[in-house]
């Protein structure tokens, strides 16, 4: 067995690779050095098909595909110095193309709510989020900035909006966060084909049974104080969701304060945070082989992204919520000021479980015990906005 | 041939070197030029103007001659020149970050 980890840092990607033990690492990297890579992620089918989102506030959105597990890359349908045309006749030049079109969804959607309260007109910045399919290692989605989720069906050479998730109409609703207004969080649910979760900050989760063609809003149960109405249909900053695949109807949600669960496929959610020191926090995971195990790290309050205390520690709860212990064996437990970001957590499905996490400080952290105790793999990266890791036969 | 410098980033992104040579038909103006780039190197289209708009992404700028042409009608004969590739056609990144 084969542990690769893949890490999206502010000045580029990394690959980390260990045997079964996960004790002894190689770092390859960085690639596309000087970007920042918001997440990099390999399709489930086909584990060397690797997607990784490269973006710059100077030269906008590329969209990278490797082939060979990271060794080397290319834009998807675009090889360098060749003709306009491939000879099957792709436009080439085209996967960095991100238009939004609500067409499809009946009316045209070009506002959404702004800081100040009005209405601003909706402008792709980047790609937050990507997820391959669960079946076919052509189709990938992306989440973006502004709100809108997109699908590739011919490995990342063309994108298609799917419209009606912003076309739904509460779109005019959304606000964006102090991170943006982005969809961060996609997950395919295994067990029932066509359902497709995706959460948005600052506008919840929405959910579609029909492979992304309608979408509604899944946001009852939550509660968020900054709202004119805290317990609005949309408008909720839920920072990141999760679910283990053999249950995915079982959904943890971190939210920006809220520990939440919902056991209805986000029909309906109710708080878990119980003993948590701080409820406020990005990432959430779930165990490979425990559903009821899960895994936050509690930050001090919205306004000190930083570890109480200056302690690192994770938080796992063995009952799905309000029952909390910290893990910090291994971790910094004195001066430790860093952040763990939305997307910077994964497990791997090693017997015992592997938990990784990568910080804004560039650390990446692995425990190969579960969470019991862990081991930095790399101290010095870039600050680290991703992390995902790949169980390789 | 048009000559073209491109900023660090889009040198490694395209693989080439400090300037490319690219070959305009018809007026060399602004928007012939970077057709003409986006062109011959596809992976470059969006990362200097706009996909859809076409317009100049904000933090870069364009020289030539001694001259900021950014904001210059795109179909603005280009100074002769740059036409005749006695002098290149400059895509500047804004200085910022790290």
């Amino acid at each position: 067995m084969k542990i690769r980890v893949l890490v999206g840092t502010r000045k580029g990607a990394f690959v980390l690779t260990s045997d079964g033990k996960r004790e002894q690492w190689d770092v390859s990297g960085p690639h596309f050095a000087g970007w920042e890579i918001y997440h990099v992620k390999g399709s489930p089918v086909d584990p060397n098909r690797l997607y990784a989102s490269q973006t710059s506030g100077w030269f906008g959105q590329i969209m990278q595909r490797s082939d060979d597990g990271g060794k080397t890359w290319h834009q998807p349908g675009t090889p360098p110095g060749e003709p306009m045309k491939t000879p099957e006749g792709m436009p080439k030049g085209e996967s960095n193309k991100f238009v939004y079109d609500t067409s499809e969804a009946g009316k045209p959607l070009t506002t959404h709510l702004w800081y100040d309260g009005t209405q601003h007109p909706w402008e792709f910045k980047r790609v937050w989020h990507i997820e391959p399919s669960l079946t076919d290692p052509e189709t990938v989605y992306a989440g973006v900035e502004d709100a809108a989720l997109f699908r590739s069906k011919d490995g990342g050479k063309t994108w298609h909006e799917l419209s009606g998730l912003r076309g739904h109409g509460t779109g005019p609703k959304w606000q964006p966060g102090a991170g943006g207004m982005g969809v961060h969080t996609i997950l395919l649910d295994p067990k029932n084909p066509g359902r497709i979760y995706v959460a948005i900050s600052a506008a919840g989760v929405f959910r579609s049974d029909d492979d992304g063609k309608t979408w509604r809003p899944a946001n009852r149960g939550l509660r968020s104080e900054f709202m004119p109405d805290p317990t609005a249909e949309v408008g909720h900053c839920v920072h990141r969701i999760a679910f283990h695949p053999s249950r995915p109807n079982v959904v943890f949600m971190q939210k920006h304060w809220d520990i939440m669960r919902s056991d209805d496929a986000g029909d309906s959610w109710r708080e878990v945070s119980g003993n948590l020191p701080t409820d406020f926090g990005f990432p959430i995971d779930v165990h490979a082989h425990e559903p009821e195990t899960i895994y936050v790290v509690p930050i001090k309050n919205d306004s000190e992204h930083f570890p109480p205390d200056g302690k690192l520690r994770v938080y796992r709860s063995r009952t799905g919520g309000n029952e909390w212990e910290a893990l910090g064996k291994g971790l910094p437990q004195k001066d430790c000021y860093v952040n763990v970001l939305r997307d910077a957590m994964s497990v791997d499905s090693l017997e015992p479980c592997g938990v990784y996490f990568g910080t804004t400080g560039g650390q990446v952290y692995c425990s190969a015990n579960g969470g019991d105790s862990w081991n930095a793999i790399v101290r010095d990266l870039p600050a680290v906005l991703s992390v995902e890791v790949q169980t390789l036969k | 041939m048009v000559r073209v410098a491109l900023p660090y980033h889009l040198r490694n992104l395209a693989r080439v070197g400090n300037e490319v040579e690219v070959e305009v038909n018809g007026p060399v103006t602004q928007r012939s030029v970077l057709g003409a780039l986006e062109a011959r190197y596809p992976m470059l289209c969006g990362t200097i103007r706009d996909h859809v708009t076409q317009k100049r992404r904000p933090f870069l700028r364009f020289f030539a001659c001694e001259q900021d042409l950014s904001h210059d009608s795109p179909d603005a004969p280009l100074p002769e020149a740059v036409a005749k590739g006695a002098e290149p056609y400059l895509v500047v990144g804004a200085i910022a970050g790290g």
